[in-house]
Formats: C-alpha cells, sequence, structure tokens
C-alpha cells in the first residue's frame, strides 16, 4: 500500500492499520480463531481425504432475466451415499442488492456465508455507503481463497455470486473456483454435483429476455433435470411439500419467491413430465 | 530536576471534567426521542456526510455530541463490538446494555489515565418490541452512565431543551410528532444563543437537520431485521411541514 505520509511506523501509517472497514481483516488481527479459513483438519500428511465426513450441499443455478438476476437451489445435502438433509437451504441474500449460493461442503460454506454477510454490513456501516458489485465479488474471491488449504483436504466451497450492478442497471453473476478465482458468467451458470445436468437443460429452456415468472419456471425445470440424473440433489418433494429455494434480484432489491409459486411452478413442471410420458 | 507540583486528585479530576465539558458545551445538540413507532434521532448538523447519529446493529443506534474524530472512532469501534459479537454468538445476543457498559468502561479508562479526556456525550439507543422496552442510555466524558426514559438530550444548552421538551412531552406520539417537537426545541436555543432580541425564531430547515430513527417492526414494514433507517431531506420537509 503507498502511503501519501511517512513510510510504515508513521502515524498515518498506524492509524490507518487499525481503523479497516473489512470485517473478514479485523477478524483476522483480533480473533483468528473465528474465521473459516483458519482451521485445518489436519489430515493432510497422511494424504487421507476428509470429503465423506462432512455433509455436501449440491446444486446452484443463476440467469439474468429482464431486470434483473435469479438463483435458485435443491433442497438436499448428501454425505457419501445418505441423504444428510432435506431441508438444508444454500441460497442466501447477500445483502439488499445481491444473493449467493453455495455448493460444496455445507458446515464451512454456511460459515462462509455469514461471513460475508457480515462483511457487506460492516463495510456499509462504517464507510456509509454500499459496496460496489465488482467490490463484494471480489471480497468473496478473497474468502474462498483463505479456503484453499482445506479445500486441498476435500473440504472445498465453491459459490456462485449473482447481484444488481447499481452503477450499470443490470444484473450480473460471478462464479468461482477453489483458488477463490472469480470469473463473471454471461447469460446463465451452474454449480455443484448436478450443475452438468442443469447447465444442459438451461442451454435448452434460457432464452434473452425472459421475464421473472418464466425465469423461475426454467430455474425449477433445469433444477428438475438435475435431480433426475444427480442422485445427490434433490427435486421437488410433494410428499413433504419442499420446493427450490429461490431468490431474484433487481432494482428494487432481494426477493425470496414465496412457496406457494413455487409449488406452482415444480407441479408444473411434474405434470408436463407425466402428460408427456418420456423417457426423458 | 525539576520539581513536581502537588495537584489534589479533586482538583485533577475537576479540571479535565470542565476541559471536557467546555468541549461538549460549544457543539450543536443532539436529541434523541422514544415514541409510539421506535426512536427518533434528531440532530442539529450541517454536513451531509460527516453524520453524528450512525447505525451500530439490528436495533441498535448511536449518537453523538462532541469531537468528531473521537466518537467517529468510537462509533466505529462500537460497531465492530456488536459484529463481532453477533457473529461469534447470534444477533439476537448483541444488546445496547452490553455495548453501553463497553463505552462506558472505555471513557472511564480515558478519563482517569490518559492525558486528555474525550470530549464527547454519547446515547445508545436500542428499539424493544413495545415502547416500554426501549432502552435509552447517556454517556457522558467521564465515563458514566444514565438509563433515561422518554428521551436523552446532548450538547450545549442541555437544560434548556430539557425543559422545553418536558413541558409539552405526551407519550403515544408518532414519529413526526416528536421530530417536529425535537426541532423546534433545537430552533428556539440556536435562538438564544445566536441573537437574544429577535422575536421570531430561525428556523431549522432540512439543510440544517440530521435525522434517522429506528422502526419498531422492520421485519413487517421493509422487509428487513435492521431497524435503522435515515430521512431524507424531502421526507423530513414533509414532516416539518410548511
Amino acid at each position: 500500500m503507498n502511503l501519501p505520509a511517512g513510510g510504515h511506523n508513521s502515524i498515518f501509517s498506524q492509524i490507518s492499520h487499525a481503523a479497516t472497514s473489512s470485517f473478514t481483516e479485523y477478524l483476522a488481527r483480533s480473533a483468528p480463531d473465528m474465521l473459516p479459513g483458519a482451521r485445518t483438519a489436519g489430515a493432510a500428511a497422511t494424504g487421507a481425504s476428509a470429503e465423506p465426513l462432512a455433509p455436501h450441499a449440491t446444486t446452484i443455478v443463476a440467469m439474468t432475466y429482464a431486470g434483473g438476476v435469479l438463483m435458485a437451489g435443491d433442497r438436499r445435502a448428501t454425505m457419501g451415499n445418505m441423504i444428510a438433509s432435506r431441508h438444508i437451504e444454500k441460497v442466501f441474500p447477500a445483502d439488499l442488492y445481491s444473493v449467493l449460493g453455495i455448493a460444496g461442503t455445507a458446515g464451512i460454506a454456511l460459515d462462509v456465508t455469514r461471513l460475508f454477510q457480515v462483511e457487506l454490513e460492516h463495510y456499509e456501516k462504517i464507510e456509509g455507503t454500499l459496496l460496489s458489485l465488482e467490490g463484494k465479488a471480489n471480497r468473496l474471491g478473497a474468502m474462498i481463497r483463505g479456503n484453499l488449504p482445506m479445500a486441498l483436504q476435500g473440504l472445498a466451497v465453491i459459490p456462485l455470486f449473482a447481484g444488481f450492478d447499481l452503477d450499470r442497471r443490470v444484473g450480473r453473476l460471478f462464479s468461482y473456483d477453489v483458488t477463490g478465482g472469480r470469473y463473471e458468467e454471461q447469460e446463465h451458470h451452474s454449480v455443484g454435483s448436478g450443475s452438468v445436468f442443469a447447465r444442459g437443460s438451461l442451454k435448452k429452456l434460457w432464452k434473452p429476455n425472459l421475464d421473472e415468472a418464466q425465469a423461475v419456471l426454467v430455474a425449477v425445470e433445469a433444477l428438475y433435470d438435475a435431480a433426475d440424473d444427480d442422485s445427490a440433489t434433490g427435486g421437488p418433494d410433494v410428499v413433504r411439500q419442499l420446493w427450490p429455494v429461490v431468490y431474484t434480484v433487481n432494482a428494487a432489491g432481494a426477493r425470496r419467491i414465496p412457496e406457494r409459486e413455487l409449488a406452482a411452478a415444480a407441479e408444473g413442471v411434474i405434470a408436463s413430465r407425466a402428460v408427456a410420458g418420456r423417457e426423458a | 530536576m525539576t520539581q513536581q507540583f502537588y495537584v489534589s486528585p479533586e482538583q485533577l479530576m475537576k479540571d479535565r471534567a470542565d476541559f471536557a465539558r467546555k468541549g461538549i458545551a460549544r457543539g450543536r445538540s443532539v436529541i434523541v426521542l422514544s415514541c409510539r413507532e421506535g426512536i427518533a434521532l434528531v440532530a442539529e448538523n450541517p454536513s451531509p456526510s460527516l453524520h453524528k447519529i450512525g447505525e451500530i446493529y439490528d436495533r441498535i443506534a448511536f449518537a453523538a455530541v462532541g469531537k468528531y474524530n473521537e466518537f467517529e472512532s468510537l462509533r466505529q469501534a462500537g460497531v465492530r463490538y456488536a459484529d463481532v459479537r453477533g457473529y461469534s454468538y447470534d444477533r439476537d445476543d448483541v444488546t445496547a446494555r452490553g455495548l453501553a457498559s463497553v463505552y462506558a468502561q472505555s471513557l472511564g479508562t480515558v478519563f482517569t489515565a490518559d492525558s486528555k479526556p474525550f470530549e464527547v456525550e454519547l446515547a445508545v439507543a436500542e428499539v424493544g418490541l413495545r415502547q416500554a422496552e426501549d432502552h435509552l442510555y447517556r454517556l457522558t466524558f467521564d465515563g458514566s452512565i444514565a438509563d433515561e426514559p422518554d428521551f436523552v438530550v446532548m450538547g450545549g444548552q442541555t437544560d434548556t431543551l430539557t425543559g422545553s421538551l418536558r413541558s409539552d412531552w405526551e407519550t403515544g406520539q408518532d414519529f413526526a410528532g416528536v421530530i417536529r417537537a425535537a426541532v423546534s426545541a433545537l430552533a428556539g436555543t440556536a435562538a438564544n444563543g445566536a441573537d437574544e432580541g429577535s422575536a421570531a425564531p430561525p428556523r431549522l430547515g432540512p439543510g440544517q437537520l440530521e435525522v434517522a430513527v429506528l422502526d419498531r417492526d422492520p421485519e413487517s414494514s421493509r422487509g428487513s431485521r435492521r431497524a435503522f433507517r435515515r430521512l431524507s431531506a424531502a421526507e423530513v420537509t414533509e414532516i416539518l411541514g410548511k
């Protein structure tokens, strides 16, 4: 960092060092053991992977539509060949104008989500303004990079980030790799174990300038296709009345799509597939 | 070798208190009021960006008078304290009482141990689910803490302001009512301070005011758990009327 006044021992340097707007940086300095990436499983020496020990969260799909972005996630977490949870939620509002979805090790991913939400709110309170969408995407990348040692032991977290860019007035999507690399995606994207099937489905179903209701239908159908071929992705559960979690973000902010709209969309997909009576 | 003169502890504390009081009395006042709809925070502040009122956490706000650099660092420390606490325990475990006692401890330590006391006075407000559950804590430069009912007045001329507010105070008012009361009290003292002879007190416009509220039920009114909301100049104009 280039400091305008004096070197690294100047008063200005000390003050600016103490006054960070980042909650993560503050935690790293004052209570590093509370950061999700600060723990290591300690199994690296033996080469054993911790992967089968912890529940995994699976498929997330996201797409742009006219005036915003949408993100949807199924409700299943798996542990090896077992279903660890049927109720897990994997898409969260990050702040007023952005959402994130998580795939990978559920426990760490939920911690990263919580930290990211506090990070954005903390910045807003300290600085009095919202972070830019790019800034938020970069902060999330830094957190995923912090988890790299755990990822190498099999406990990877892969998020998908979507938000409304208040400067450009468009919805944007960002995907990540385990090293924290950040890639902007166009039109649509998916992550998680069922992402291959969801992506194929999205390629056929997504069209430019979908409205919000159509985008919800496309997301529910893409998750249905993922669940059809991936055992780790949960389909719509009509017995327990469990539907995917869907958030939209537009100029008015993030909004969770109500259960009854999702029930109607999921039942519509199931009915149309049943009527067609075909293999796929 | 220089001779150290003896100063009695009483004299030392009195000097420090006088010094801090003088610094605080120079500043413009801030009023925090509890009402039916929540808590209103009203400050006389011509700057639109150097705030005297700030958000700390979901249901907690902060207001201060005195030296900007000192209370701004205290505000940021408060935000950090609240965010760390909420992150390590749960959001419900962050309370104004906990925050106020941390503030009281640090103000008290600085007052006795440091070369110069903080020239600030703080209010920490927490909005409850009912008006009876609202908490307004006032913290002074020496670390004393008080839980005040109805409203807190800070800054210069507190006695005059408190008197004029108390004389026509009624519980169960809405935001517009208490904000109008606070602004007219502030305008009254501004007139006394500026010009004793002038008949009509100069009106305080939205340009000289900083107003924020803590909504009692933000979950149902705005779908957010964060109760703090800054009022825009247009909203303040509408409340104050013509």
